[in-house]
């Protein structure tokens, strides 16, 4: 028996130990800072929780009050986050394959400087060029935009767009999207190089007429995994881009609560309240958006010989 | 002038009255139907390249010129001013602004490290070794891809202040180190390896270490370029970390201080500080830009094994 045991367990040691050993670093840091913080956000979305004394549990009071008694969740952050992840979420991503495409159509070098340009405001992102945002939309008449608008007769006295709550939400999308180029672009672009040139000979002689035909039955099928992993992506830099409303107005709660997205709700609450039950609901709230939006596009691009 | 009649029947395709759109994928020279997509790109281009340009130029831009009006996008007579106030300043806690670059500098280098460490051998684990739970953690791993990491603040702070964490080098570099994308894309790229390779050095008796090292690594490189490019601009941005987890201001990072000078809620004057920070924001930018532009044809041939099979 034992040495049956001792047998399997030398078996196990020299397949499979030395897999796990590989793994073990990352799986570590994985737990630690993936799966524990994911786990303990919902163990604390049902309790009430100061940070200071032990959390109590308090059932799904949280939830309860997010949806019926939060007037700003209900009137300003839902549907901002909504608007916001809508345009920027699907728009940006729409806009990534469309300009993804038509680089694919161009030589090789034009076309790596236009990937260039356009993939490299995402390396910093918005937030780290705050002060380009700040000087353009600067609420004086020495702003960049106003001197412009005032120079040109458009408007007769300057506008304080961050602080504006019918601008601020406009600005916030132009800057993200500005910025939304990222790793998903550059899959797709990829996708669409490795696509077999045959594919469009042969669908040319089935009676395909135009390109809107072409991008959705040759296309886009032909490069679904790399639709997918763009998708992904955009919904994550989405949701993770929450911040650039308080960078842009410069306050959280953002003026009237207008560029105030779940992110910005959450750490509201966090930090600035120190309700952190509350905060965990709106966390499990906010990956479980994310959720269904990658679901969404799942269904969207399965591949049809694993389904 | 059609070079593209030349490169690979480019031109017999390109010219045959069916197959004209047909020219269009990965052409290899120039084709007049390519016109129109100059035509959409460039402007777009142009627009996207505005902030940037607007940097480069207001970073070296002089007092005057700051403040002129009507104001002025190009710089007239570019200064280093801007350049050398920034480094003469201390913050308002007494750090010189060195030692914030230094501290994103010796961060950022150790994290890409480690980073690619730890996601290589995880990858080579997953996509070359066989074991029980292959299956189940990648699609785990899978699954976290979707993962936020702003969504999930509140309990991170509380597991890294119980790990004693909280003021400490550790914390800007262990986690990032769990990074779902990179460790997918290194796993996609080695399961471009055929097995022969692997299964042909056994034979000749080397190690798992030994085949990690000598085999798998030269073979990746394109991947490893990837991960290092993901890793430094996630570390080298990285604000969040500096503002949440690190009081001790000599601990906080370059990214964190330009924040701090655009950030109207810690009483900085953005107008006054505004040549300043151009000129922080394109110390944060440059290296960004500069790693890309060498490491980029690299990872567009690890993009293209990123496709994402469900």
């Amino acid at each position: 028996m034992t040495t049956k045991l001792s047998a399997a367990w030398r078996n196990w040691c020299t397949k499979e130990a030395s897999a796990y050993a590989f793994l073990s670093a990352y799986a570590l840091l994985f737990i630690i800072f993936i799966a524990v913080p994911v786990l303990v956000a919902f163990l604390l979305s049902f309790t009430f929780f100061d940070s200071i004394q032990t959390p109590r549990f308090n059932g799904l009071r949280n939830y309860i009050v997010l949806i019926t008694q939060d007037d700003i969740f209900m009137k300003y952050v839902l549907p901002n986050t909504i608007k916001f992840a809508v345009l920027v979420g699907p728009g940006g991503y729409a806009l990534a394959f469309l300009l993804a495409w038509m680089l694919a159509q161009l030589p090789k070098t034009p076309r790596t400087i236009f990937a260039l340009i356009l993939y490299s405001p995402s390396m910093t992102g918005g937030v780290a060029m705050a002060v380009v945002w700040q000087t353009l939309f600067s609420g004086d008449p020495n702003g960049y935009l106003n001197s412009l608008l005032l120079n040109l007769n458009l408007v007769q006295a300057p506008i304080q767009w961050l602080q504006s709550p019918q601008y601020l939400m406009t600005i916030m999308i132009v800057v993200t999207l500005w910025g939304s180029m990222g790793v998903g672009f550059l899959a797709m672009l990829a996708g669409l190089l490795e696509i077999n040139p045959e594919l469009y000979e042969a669908g040319s002689i089935d009676g395909i007429s135009n390109r809107w035909q072409e991008i959705f039955y040759i296309t886009i099928p032909s490069m679904k995994p790399q639709m997918l992993f763009g998708a992904v992506m955009a919904i994550v830099s989405t949701f993770q881009a929450g911040t650039i409303g308080v960078v842009l107005s410069g306050s959280n709660p953002t003026p009237q609560y207008a560029g105030q997205l779940i992110v910005n709700h959450i750490e509201d609450f966090g930090f600035l309240r120190y309700e952190m039950g509350y905060a965990a609901a709106g966390s499990v709230v906010l990956l479980l958006m994310v959720l269904f939006f990658t679901r969404l596009s799942n269904r969207l691009f399965r591949e049809e010989a694993s389904s | 002038m059609r070079q593209g009649a030349g490169g690979k029947g480019q031109g017999a395709r390109g010219r045959s009255r069916f197959g004209l759109r047909n020219s269009g994928m990965n052409p290899q020279g120039f084709h007049p139907s390519q016109l129109k997509f100059y035509a959409i790109l460039t402007p777009l281009a142009a627009f996207m390249l505005l902030p940037m340009v607007f940097i480069f130029s207001h970073a070296f831009k002089p007092p005057d010129e700051l403040f002129a009006y009507p104001p002025r996008f190009f710089v007239v007579n570019p200064t280093l001013k801007n350049f050398t106030d920034l480094f003469a300043r201390l913050s308002t806690s007494n750090v010189p602004v060195s030692r914030y670059l230094f501290n994103s500098v010796l961060i950022t280098l150790v994290t890409v490290a480690a980073s690619i460490v730890v996601s290589s051998t995880a990858a080579y684990a997953l996509s070359k070794k066989r074991f029980g739970l292959k299956q189940t953690l990648f699609a785990i791993n899978t699954l976290a891809l979707m993962f936020v990491p702003i969504a999930v603040t509140i309990p991170r702070f509380l597991i890294i202040q119980r790990l004693g964490l909280l003021d400490t080098f550790l914390v800007h570099i262990l986690p990032a180190l769990a990074m779902p994308v990179g460790l997918f894309l290194i796993k996609q790229f080695i399961d471009g390896i055929p097995n022969e390779v692997i299964e042909a050095a056994q034979i000749d008796g080397a190690s798992d270490l030994g085949i990690y090292w000598n085999i798998i690594l030269p073979m990746i490189r394109p991947a490893i370029a990837t991960i290092a490019i993901l890793t430094f601009q996630a570390a080298w941005n990285n604000v969040d970390t500096s503002a949440m987890y690190i009081n001790n201001e000599s601990l906080k990072t370059f990214a964190f201080y330009l924040s701090t000078l655009t950030s109207s809620a810690t009483g900085a004057n953005v107008v006054a500080g505004q040549g300043i920070a151009a000129a922080a924001s394109l110390i944060v930018f440059l290296p960004n830009l500069i790693i890309f532009i060498f490491l980029q044809s690299q990872v567009m041939s690890t993009m293209s094994h990123s496709g994402l099979k469900q």
